[in-house]
């Protein structure tokens, strides 16, 4: 416990003293969101009806950039090898980052939400529910977004690849996601939600450490 | 003064063991042992493999053939410190706070962090980013990290690189402690590192090139 | 303390296993090819003159019997694809890591194929070509995985360190295929009430379940003698990098 808690602690540091990415993550956030009226009409009917679909690309796309300071930099001081011979399994350091990750990366997203919502005229009752399934969803979304950059931290720009790799395996997510604020059974489809990011933080952790393992040096 | 052991007794024992990378062998079949109380230094040209069998006794690489082991070691728990080229030190935390993340991430078996940051002459700069460290005092950094954790194994890799005379003092000063407290240690270096009792080391030349040629 | 230090050989034990598949299953090819050929010929001769065209969509639902053997096909690939990345996690089979690379392209191909005369049964049966049903978007979501699946073959440098993470990665994508397929298929239901395009019919009559079998089993072999040959080929592709390799090591003072 004491070596996940250190984990944990030392990832929080470094990610808020990272030099404002979370800030940057925000306006890319936000920004995408904004751009969308620009690109099909500011119509507040139409923009109201996309809009949570839009808010979820947004988020998509935004936790995305977020994801190579998950492996990268670890791997590239050396870091990685020296976390495998730790006290605590690979799987659990993995499980401390990706905590971190989403709290760092996800959070803010959710917290800048009312914005772009008030950006693309959407109502109050459908914020909420977007409120809720961004909170359920973006474990989901953080979790594959771990496998898939731990799956190419040994490449060289593997960030090229990651999203990828990590955009079929989001799409349940992204359905499930916006289903649960604007479908008919948007009950179940939250249910749905819920168990998705629970499976995946699960099962992410074993995953990415597999993969990091496997990728040796 | 009696040396205190610490560890219980060990030996590193490697039978036919051939390192490589991408399939491709990169030193020849090696067969050793290195036992508690001794050091073994790998010595030979850039490319001979040194970092690679290093990595694969670290268990970092798969070896391409042969096989090695740890005996007399509790395989549950790490067993070993891998020091090498790279230093894992985070340039945003602080000195005192790198090294307590690696007290707490490895065990906290060792000296304090505080006691171990003077052993290696960074005590005054605790509380400084260790962005601002030189190469030498980073590398000194990560020699604490070998003091912190009690860990029989060290397999280290030019752990003298881009120390000074003295930093090259507390390399042989540090490994012949760990050598007193029954632990055991792979070495490869450039440098000559001579401990005060030459019996405990020995030295393996690594050939620089495989197909054909004379070791 | 004792050392010494002997000529290496265990690295032509690694090429050997290699070698004695190559070796083994080299004769299988062009008896498997054959087969394929007069398998094709016969499929293609019931689809076309001995089974009856559609009373709705005419002659054009002869697609059928090569757009559906694809799409199998494509899950089939993936699962074979799956079965060596076991092989190569689990095992450490030398030729799982082979078998595993030289899926993944003819995978996308059928995939791609499938997708294709998808298409064009579409256009003039429903006059479009693309329609986000279910099915045709569960396949098009799967050749991404498999285009991705190449990528990341191709951004590995070291293609034996490659291929456990990408087993690794190729096992994620069977659990969450499954998935995948179950939020598409709610997700269509949920956009087009009337499942617009059932690629085999509620029905099938004997004179068209020949044609069709006939032609899974065609595209079946196919898929073996192409999987097969695409081996073979790594397998001499990973030799002559490791000839040139040597051949730098020595040549280089």
């Amino acid at each position: 416990m004491m070596a996940f808690r250190a984990m944990l602690l030392r990832e929080l540091r470094l990610a808020l003293r990272g030099g404002g990415d979370m800030l940057t993550l925000v306006l890319f956030f936000v920004i995408t969101g904004a751009i969308v009226p620009f690109a099909v009409g500011p119509d507040r009917e139409l923009l109201a009806r996309i809009a949570p679909g839009v808010v979820w690309i947004a988020a998509f796309l935004a936790m995305l950039l977020g994801l190579d300071r998950l492996f990268r930099p670890d791997h590239e001081d050396g870091s990685l090898i020296l976390l495998r011979q730790a006290e605590l399994p690979l799987s659990a350091v993995v499980a401390a980052k990706l905590i971190v990750h989403w709290a760092v990366s996800a959070l803010p997203l959710i917290v800048a939400s009312p914005f772009v919502a008030m950006l693309l005229a959407m109502d109050v009752a459908t914020f909420w529910r977007t409120l809720l399934s961004l909170l359920m969803g973006t474990p989901a979304l953080a979790a594959f977004g771990a496998v898939g950059a731990a799956v190419t931290v040994s490449i060289r720009r593997g960030g090229l690849i990651a999203p990828i790799l990590i955009a079929p395996l989001s799409i349940p997510v992204l359905i499930f996601g916006t289903g649960s604020i604007t479908a008919s059974q948007s009950g179940a489809a939250l249910l749905f939600l819920a168990a998705l990011s629970l499976m995946a933080t699960a099962l992410a952790p074993f995953a990415a450490a597999l993969a990091i393992s496997s990728g040796e040096d | 003064m009696t040396p205190r052991q610490v560890f219980s007794p060990l030996s590193m024992r490697a039978t036919g063991l051939v390192c490589g990378r991408g399939g491709m062998a990169l030193t020849q079949q090696l067969t050793v042992s290195v036992a508690s109380g001794q050091c073994l230094l790998l010595r030979g040209p850039n490319g001979s493999g040194k970092t690679t069998l290093l990595l694969t006794l670290a268990g970092v690489i798969a070896p391409l053939a042969g096989a090695y082991v740890l005996e007399g070691a509790d395989t549950e728990v790490p067993n070993l410190h891998y020091c090498g080229h790279r230093n894992a030190i985070k340039p945003r935390l602080s000195v005192l706070e790198n090294l307590q993340f690696w007290r707490a991430a490895n065990g906290a078996t060792g000296e304090p962090t505080a006691a171990a940051l003077e052993e290696v002459g960074l005590a005054a700069l605790a509380s400084l980013d260790a962005g601002y460290l030189s190469a030498g005092q980073t590398r000194r950094l990560a020699l604490a990290r070998l003091l912190v954790s009690h860990r029989p194994l060290w397999l280290l890799d030019e752990p003298t690189a881009a120390l000074d005379v003295e930093g090259h003092d507390l390399v042989t000063r540090l490994l012949d402690r760990h050598l007193d407290m029954g632990g055991l240690a792979i070495a490869a270096t450039h440098d000559p590192i001579t401990l005060p009792d030459p019996a405990r080391m020995e030295t393996l030349v690594l050939g620089a090139r495989i197909a054909g040629a004379p070791s | 303390m004792s050392m010494e230090t002997t000529p290496k050989q265990s690295w032509w034990n690694r090429i050997a296993h290699p070698g004695q598949f190559v070796a083994w299953t080299r004769p299988l090819l062009w008896p498997l090819s054959i087969l394929t050929a007069l398998l094709f010929v016969a499929g293609l001769w019931f689809a076309f003159f001995n089974s009856p065209a559609d009373y709705q969509m005419g002659d054009t639902v002869r697609i059928m019997y090569v757009h559906v053997p694809n799409a199998w096909l494509s899950q089939f690939v993936y699962a074979v694809m799956s079965v060596s990345a076991l092989g190569t996690l689990v095992w450490r089979h030398p030729m799982a890591d082979v078998s595993m690379k030289a899926a993944a392209p003819l995978g996308a191909m059928f995939t791609a194929l499938a997708l294709f005369t998808g298409a064009l049964w579409g256009r003039p049966t429903w006059g479009t070509f693309w329609e986000w049903d279910g099915r045709m978007t569960s396949t098009l979501v799967l050749l991404f995985i498999y285009l991705g699946i190449v990528a990341l073959w191709r951004a590995f440098d070291d293609q034996l360190r490659a291929a456990r993470v990408i087993a690794v990665f190729t096992l994620v994508g069977a659990v969450n295929i499954p998935i995948i397929k179950f939020s598409v298929d709610w997700w269509s239901t949920l956009h087009q009430p009337a499942s617009v395009f059932r690629a085999d019919g509620p029905r099938m009559p004997g004179s068209i379940l020949t044609p069709l079998f006939v032609m899974f089993f065609a595209f079946t072999f196919l898929f073996l003698v192409l999987h097969l040959k695409a081996m073979h080929t790594e397998v001499k592709r990973r030799r002559v990098m490791t000839l040139q390799r040597r051949a730098a090591q020595g040549a280089g003072a």
